[in-house]
């Protein structure tokens, strides 16, 4: 009896579905016939902006809010009065945006940042940006005998190229590297080491003082690569670093990648990692930090806008670059692994193309990077726009850690290019900083993932 | 008057189904088109690649792993949680306010159940190692969810503690429905409390047990939202904790894949489908009839 009725319910069921033909899609796409057209060039108007189209901006509403987008729409609309700027701060910018772009009528610029962004390999490799190099080749808003592309950091430009299309422009520069309480360091005499054999003699002397010299953020191992890699590349030069996004055979275990798995294991080795670090999200790994329990932790240059709250006063928080692993590292002392992030895109079916374009003009200019500095207390990516500015201990470190590196700025692109890599990266680092496995361990099964990815024909590969 | 009767429940149906159609039943059969295919989460042309996905899912050690693990939470955790709650619902008879504490956990969502027993497992000020440490177990302390060995245990261990308050109160209204002169005449005959409880109160609470077994089943085939909030990684340490759920939303979050992911679904779908009538089948009982 049971059974009868649960039978007939499903076949009624689908007979619904079948007929009202819900099987149709998630993945229809739409037309593109109702583009908006380009209006006539000029050195006022290097982009060709239609005067009175509407330009609709998304913008990642996170960490660093969305007024500095606001302020470049206010700017924009100054030059050009009629445009209708239709701006959305949200967060979520995945969820929101894929259904648009699988329909192909996306919004005209899109900061595709936050925890719910879309994956940027995966827009890039389905065809749906639009080649910046426009932008980059027109003249720059505060001083148009200059190109665009001259005014922005080194390494700005390389980190949103794909394949040699520049697709995506980051706003806000991201450092990583190794940071410590100035106050606390000055109170005990300690100077920020220069080599890691100087970082592993100054551990014992923390230890000795009674303070844990090292933590991480134990639930996300990524925080631990971070360092990792940072080593190995000061160690094999820019050539390393290309051998492992190009997925070369044995990049992993090559001699400079191994010495600094085994320099970051010795932390663990010799007991430089405060007991339980393994088991601490980024937020009380960072709070034990900031109580002065530990006198380390490896971080990217958001740390004092997130800790803002917690920091005891006097603390003096700053960031050092990742000391050298060897007396004979390829790349010279102060070069620095940098990103940048808020991922500034305009889609490839955008209806205002020129418009999004001359937005992003305006947002990279010195007027609106100054404010992002002052307002969200991080990097812009502009060349000179923290200049005269009165920075906090944190940031002040990170843009004078910019001004060291000089052109020695590096940055990886696996992460971006193929997630299942950087997640076994991720997992193995998590095992060396426990001791559960050693650093041949390490590198044979990061070799292997690297392996198992340059032979998936699924994932779309790409050079540098 | 019966036109008028069809005509109201067709009038008051339509919405409701509609309203499933929409926004149940037709995810599921696109689920089940995009498995077939190598979607990329935003392109507009997927191309249909047949049973591709489905041949992979067979040698990827995340899946295999996930597997794996909601394999061990079938075998462990049904059995714990119903056996706790008949002791608890038989040992706290009569005293309401025991089962009012037991549901306690049932009124939390899981992302809060997630994020209090990260609190209860962290290694330097967590509770649990503060227990220890206060009993002078020092030795006992661990770094819980950083432990391969012992992650997944702890997340089991929370799986029980916050479904097993549900079973107790549900043990306990069908014991109630129990007829009390059945007991008695038992009791005369001379049988002690562990032979009344085996030959007549289970026998005549099995359908609920029964209900336990499936929806626990169900449950242990999940576990997503605990894993994902709590455990390093998540997934980790070392993908020890890895449950298929979670690999299904890397798989199509992280990964970009959303035809695989979309594949990995529709094995859950029939491999959960599966398990239910097999317990099903498993727990069937002849019903005893009560006049």
């Amino acid at each position: 009896m049971m059974n009868l009725t649960r039978r007939s319910a499903l076949a009624g069921v689908a007979a619904v579905a079948a007929s009202t033909g819900l099987a149709a899609c998630a993945t229809a796409g739409g037309g593109d016939d109702d583009k908006v057209k380009q209006g006539d060039t000029s050195a006022e108007n290097p982009l060709g902006v239609s005067a009175d189209a509407a330009l609709e901006v998304v913008i990642f509403k996170g960490g660093y809010g969305d007024q500095y987008a606001i302020d470049a729409g206010t700017s924009l609309k100054q030059k050009f009065p009629k445009v209708v700027i239709d701006h959305k701060g949200i967060q979520g910018v995945g969820e929101v945006l894929q259904p648009r772009f699988v329909a192909d009528s996306p919004p005209d610029v899109v900061d595709n940042s936050g925890a719910g962004r879309l994956d940027l390999a995966t827009l890039v490799s389905a065809g749906k940006l639009t080649d910046l190099t426009a932008l980059l080749d027109a003249p720059s808003l505060d001083d148009p005998s200059k190109k665009f592309r001259d005014t922005l950091m080194p390494g700005v430009i390389e980190d949103g190229t794909f394949d040699g299309k520049p697709l995506v422009l980051n706003f806000s520069s991201v450092l990583w590297g190794v940071w410590y309480s100035k106050s606390l360091f000055a109170k005990h005499g300690w100077t920020f080491p220069k080599t890691w054999d100087e970082m592993l003699t100054l551990n014992d002397e923390i230890k000795k003082a009674g303070l844990q010299p090292w933590t991480w953020q134990g639930k996300y191992p990524e925080y631990l690569n971070d360092p990792l890699v940072s080593l190995a590349a000061k160690a094999g030069g820019f050539d390393l670093v290309k051998s492992i996004d190009n997925l070369q055979p044995g990049a992993w275990q090559s001699p400079a990648m191994l010495a600094a798995a085994e320099a970051i294991y010795q932390l663990a080795v010799r007991g430089h990692i405060m007991p339980g670090s393994e088991g601490l999200s980024h937020t009380e790994a960072q709070n034990a930090w900031c109580k002065g329990q530990v006198a380390f932790i490896p971080c990217g240059s958001w740390l004092e806008g997130e800790q803002q709250a917690v920091t005891p006063a006097g603390f003096d928080m700053v960031m050092g670059t990742v000391p050298a692993l060897t007396g004979s590292d390829k790349l010279p002392d102060g070069a620095v692994m940098a990103a940048s992030s808020e991922s500034f895109i305009v889609p490839a079916k955008a209806k205002n193309a020129p418009g999004g374009l001359e937005f992003l003009r305006h947002l990279f200019s010195q007027k609106v990077a100054r404010g992002f500095a002052e307002s969200a207390k991080a990097l812009p990516v502009v060349n000179g726009a923290t200049d005269g500015l009165n920075l906090s201990s944190g940031l002040g470190s990170v843009a004078a850690a910019v001004k060291a590196a000089g052109p020695n700025v590096f940055s990886y692109k696996f992460r971006t290019w193929y997630a299942p890599l950087s997640k076994a990266v991720d997992d193995a680092t998590g095992e060396l900083a426990t001791k559960r496995i050693n650093p041949q361990q390490w590198a044979e099964r990061v070799q292997k993932a690297a392996d198992a990815v340059a032979k998936d024909s699924s994932i779309v590969k790409h050079q540098r | 008057m019966r036109h008028g009767k069809y005509r109201f429940l067709a009038g008051s149906l339509i919405v409701p189904l509609t309203l499933y159609g929409v926004f149940v039943l037709s995810p599921y059969l696109q689920a089940f088109q995009l498995a077939f295919t190598n979607w990329n989460g935003v392109d507009s042309a997927p191309v249909f690649t047949g049973f591709d996905n489905f041949s992979k899912l067979w040698d990827d050690p995340l899946f295999l792993a996930g597997l794996r693990n909601n394999g061990l939470m079938l075998l462990v955790v049904p059995l714990a949680v119903i056996v706790l709650a008949l002791a608890l619902a038989a040992g706290t008879r009569g005293t309401k306010v025991y089962r009012v504490v037991y549901f306690f956990p049932q009124l939390l969502s899981v992302a809060i159940i997630a994020v209090l027993w990260q609190f209860v497992y962290t290694p330097n000020s967590g509770l649990l190692n503060g227990a220890l440490s206060a009993l002078g177990l020092d030795s006992w302390r661990q770094s819980w969810l950083a432990e391969p060995n012992l992650a997944l245990w702890c997340v089991m261990a929370v799986m029980i503690w916050s479904s097993v308050g549900f079973y107790v109160v549900l043990f306990s209204a069908a014991m109630e429905s129990v007829p009390g002169d059945i007991m008695e005449a038992a009791a005369i005959d001379g049988a002690g409390p562990v032979t009344v409880f085996r030959r007549i109160t289970i026998p005549l609470i099995w359908e609920s047990v029964q209900v336990g077994w499936i929806y626990l089943g169900i449950a242990a085939l999940d576990g997503f939202a605990l894993v994902q909030i709590m455990t390093v990684g998540p997934g980790g340490p070392d993908n020890s904790t890895e449950v298929m759920g979670l690999g299904l939303y890397r798989t199509a979050f992280t990964f970009g894949k959303f035809g695989y992911a979309s594949a990995m679904g529709v094995a859950i779908f029939f491999l959960t489908l599966s398990i239910a009538v097999l317990l099903l089948r498993v727990t069937k009982r002849e019903r005893v009839e009560m006049a």
